[in-house]
């Protein structure tokens, strides 16, 4: 088994296993587009076949929760592209200090989406449970309102198991940064991790105006 | 090929951008309470994607070192989103051609 | 034919890849690609013997117009399985997770891919889509059709969708990885002096493929997972019942599923390219045009998807936007055929079996391409849409052209994955054989399209009994041209005469290392200095404009 730092047998030179796993990294970001951008198309097509009932049901998600998760993601990826700069600058003690930031902020936002989970599971929100809108909807209106909220738990839910492989990515990069094994020379495993982090928040960055600010004005 | 050479981004320029998503992230939900459709039919979601797009661009740019990145990494990139532009234009054509007569 | 200069008894290397470790252990858990190959030429032939009987079945049940063997039920079934197994555990792995696997690295210089244990994992990853479809196969098969139409496979099917395509989402991830590993090893592990135009041909391919399996298949694999979704939570992406779109299915199904056909094409395009300036002894005719035409046909292939939803429901507008781009996309593909063509134009050519697939390729490639543009044309599109031209026109490109690539592939590098020369003479019928049986199964299915057969129906009126008979004795006589192949390939393995680094020869590096390679594929790092297809220099081969060229080793002579 390899150590983290160590030259694996495949590779000439350290630099070309660096610039391998950064290219890596990149292009399996690139099929994480096209992943998460079947959903966005489902999306687009729904929502243009039933604009109404997607504004209805978008405003029955908490604006404010979804807003503050925003910011706390976003807080998050600073904290994240900081700790890339710790390791960069050979700061091995700020390292573990903003993973741990991070990882706070990321379980934030798990914990505040776990409270919006709930909330639709109380008001009866949640497909394939028993599924009903507001009272006295018609069926149509239910169906359609159904179709937001699939979209609404598929987008989320995809997008939230990314956020705990994130995680767990994160806790492991802090192990590895405890025993001290990122200098300037050797962070590529954070500086990818970093880069996973930063899709997965700009992935967020277009959930959160397609789901949640659809019509807030009416 | 190395990716930023020895380009170290400073915290300072991380702080900037971070401020400037933030005042984005308000904009954006403070735009959808106004009503934008009035003045053009879909502003309001042509506003939110823009938005979100100058703070997609700002992370990959910035936090993600695109913008000191190889070529290499901006192809990637950019072959990414056309490709999802591909799908979703293509696929929203028909959609939108549907009800053209056909002469 | 030129002199022949019998070549010197060789024997096998002492250490190779193939002796390096011993037991079950060092091949499930090895990192190896050439091994990684071998467990991926154990599945895929697995796939495609299931495959095989699924259409042997299908064959003999239409040998009679109103269906000889199976219930209508069952004979969807058969059809679909044959289609989920062939294409998605066969065809799309079979090239480069075998040929490519095993071949990449050696012929770009290095000593491994990028990313070993991402590689076998890819392979673990397969086996397990694998398992769950065959899973879904014993509990109730599929009779879906392989493109999973909804709301059938989403709703109303009662046969087993989820599995099946839960099965196929995760296969999905199995190309994605090998994808990013072939596109981020030829961008960084080429040996010094191996520049973009030196790479072979087959890299070009390779690396167009990997392109698609990096921007397709995660499509498909979140439309699959939504199917999935909707039947086992009764949602309504798809289901108009519940306001959902089936044309929305088609688009996000057609968007992977139009470019994977370019993943079964392309690699086997990049065996012809190896092939060909080998057997003409010859260099080939307009590199940079057939690398070009490689990428362009993965670029543009993205944008046709919809031809395949002509008749479903999209606006005619898009029809004629997908038709017009369609034949764009057959452009590419033409310049390939003309460039090969000229390379064998006074080339030195014998017709040894790899040349024999190659050749056949040609001409089969050529027909079922040019039938896809009969297929592309709106008008005549109306009237051949689900009939059986379709089906010859595809099985043209993917039998004709992509398995005869796969097999003429194998027969050419055997020598260098096994150290051992199959039976030439024995190749040689098979390949004939296969050829006659192959066109005698499809050739006749064209007729039956243009007279109205439909496809996917488990009988048909009596005027089309002939041609069916005629089809299926086709089948038959299909079926001892792979079944030989498996015999004599398990036979030379360990009868087989030795063959020495490069029996044909053939100019590339892979040719340059021991027969079978060493774990490590090259003993130093090769430093690359010469253009590739240099037939006409390369005396050290036998090959230079003064020198006889040698003639290519036989296994029976």
């Amino acid at each position: 088994m390899h150590r983290t730092g160590e030259l694996y047998g495949q590779f000439q030179t350290l630099e070309q296993q660096k610039a391998s796993a950064t290219l890596g990294m990149w292009i399996f970001l690139a099929t994480e587009i096209l992943f998460f951008g079947g959903l966005f198309l489902t999306y687009t097509i729904n929502r243009q076949a039933y604009p109404d009932v997607f504004a209805d049901a978008s405003k029955t998600l908490s604006l404010p929760l979804g807003t503050i998760n925003t910011l706390v993601l976003i807080a998050s990826s600073l904290t994240m592209a900081m700790a890339v700069w710790s390791a960069e600058v050979g700061k091995k003690k700020l390292i573990p200090l903003f993973l741990v930031l991070t990882l706070i902020l990321g379980s934030i936002f798990l914990f505040i989406k776990g409270i919006e989970y709930h909330d639709k599971y109380v008001e009866h929100h949640i497909p394939g449970l028993p599924f009903q809108f507001e009272p006295g909807s018609s069926v149509a209106t239910n169906a359609h309102a159904e179709l937001f909220f699939s979209l609404y738990f598929g987008m989320t839910g995809l997008h939230a198991m990314h956020m705990v492989v994130g995680v767990g990515l994160l806790i492991w990069l802090l192990r590895q940064s405890l025993k001290g094994r990122f200098t300037p020379d050797y962070n590529t495993p954070i500086e990818n991790v970093g880069l996973y982090w930063h899709f997965v928040d700009i992935v967020w960055i277009y959930l959160y105006p397609l789901l949640y600010l659809i019509d807030r004005h009416k | 090929m190395s990716e930023h050479a020895e380009h170290v981004v400073s915290p300072k320029i991380y702080l900037l951008i971070f401020a400037a998503l933030m005042v984005l992230t308000v904009t954006t939900a403070w735009a959808a309470t106004v009503d934008l459709n009035a003045y053009f039919m879909g502003l309001n979601i042509i506003v939110a994607l823009v938005i979100a797009t100058c703070k997609a661009s700002l992370v990959v740019l910035f936090f993600m070192h695109a913008y000191y990145s190889a070529k290499r990494t901006k192809l990637i990139i950019i072959c990414g989103v056309f490709w999802l532009a591909i799908m979703l234009f293509l696929t929203m054509g028909d959609y939108a051609t549907r009800s053209w007569e056909v002469h | 034919m030129a002199t022949t200069t019998t070549a010197p008894a060789y024997t096998m290397p002492r250490d190779h890849y193939l002796n390096s470790s011993y037991g079950i252990r060092s091949w499930l858990l090895t990192t190896d690609h050439k091994r990684i190959a071998w467990l991926y030429l154990a599945g895929v032939t697995f796939f495609f013997t299931l495959g095989g009987i699924f259409a042997a079945m299908i064959r003999i049940h239409l040998l009679v117009p109103n269906g000889l063997l199976v219930s209508p039920e069952t004979y969807n079934k058969l059809f679909t399985m044959h289609g989920v197994a062939m294409i998605f555990f066969f065809l799309i792995p079979s090239i480069p997770a075998v040929l490519g696997n095993f071949l990449i690295p050696l012929m770009i210089g290095a000593k491994d891919v990028a990313f070993p244990k991402l590689n076998l994992l890819s392979w673990y990853v397969y086996i397990t889509g694998g398992c769950f479809v065959l899973y879904a196969f014993a509990t109730g098969g599929l009779d879906t059709g392989w493109t999973f139409y909804t709301p059938l496979s989403s709703v109303y099917s009662n046969s087993a969708v989820a599995p099946a395509v839960i099965g196929i989402f995760i296969n999905g991830f199995s190309s994605i990885l090998t994808g990013i590993n072939f596109a981020v090893t030829i961008h960084t592990m080429r040996a010094p002096g191996m520049t973009w135009f030196r790479l072979p041909l087959f890299i070009w391919a390779h690396y167009a493929t990997s392109i698609i399996f990096i921007l397709g298949t995660p499509v498909i694999a979140i439309t699959l997972l939504l199917v999935a979704l909707e039947r086992v939570f009764h949602l309504g992406f798809f289901n108009p019942a519940l306001g959902g779109d089936p044309i929305l299915f088609q688009h996000l199904f057609w968007f992977y599923s139009h470019p994977a056909v370019y993943i079964m094409i392309l690699p086997a395009m990049g065996v012809i390219s190896e092939i060909i300036p080998t057997f003409a002894r010859k260099p080939i005719f307009g590199y940079t045009f057939i690398a070009a035409s490689s990428i362009s046909i993965a670029v543009i292939g993205f944008f046709v998807w919809a031809h395949h939803m002509f008749l479903t429901g999209e606006s005619t507008y898009a029809a004629l936007a997908f038709s017009l781009l369609s034949y764009l996309v057959a452009i590419p593909s033409a310049v390939k055929v003309f460039n090969w063509t000229a390379t064998l134009y006074k080339g030195s050519i014998s017709y040894d079996t790899p040349m024999l697939y190659a050749l056949g390729f040609i001409g089969l490639f050529l027909i079922g391409g040019l039938t896809g543009l009969f297929l592309a044309c709106l008008g005549l599109d109306i009237n051949i849409h689900d009939t059986y031209f379709v089906i010859a026109h595809f099985h043209y490109i993917m039998v004709g052209g992509a398995i005869m690539g796969y097999l003429g592939g194998l027969h050419f590098w055997w020598p260098k994955i096994t150290g051992k020369l199959y039976p030439e003479f024995l190749a040689r019928v098979a390949a004939i054989t296969l050829f006659v049986g192959f066109n005698l199964t499809f050739g006749p299915q064209f007729l039956l399209g243009l007279m109205g057969m439909p496809r996917r129906y488990h009988n048909y009126p009596p005027e089309f009994q002939v041609l069916n008979v005629l089809s299926t004795a086709g089948a038959s006589i299909l079926a001892i041209g792979y079944l030989l192949p498996m015999v004599y390939f398990t036979w030379s393995v360990r009868y087989g005469k030795v063959a020495g680094p490069n029996p044909w020869p053939a100019t590339g590096l892979e040719w340059s290392t021991d027969s079978p390679p060493p774990a490590e594929n090259f003993d130093v790092t090769p430093v690359v200095d010469w253009e590739p297809y240099d037939y006409k220099n390369r005396a050290d081969l036998g090959l230079g404009t003064s020198v006889a060229p040698l003639a290519p080793a036989h296994g029976d002579d």
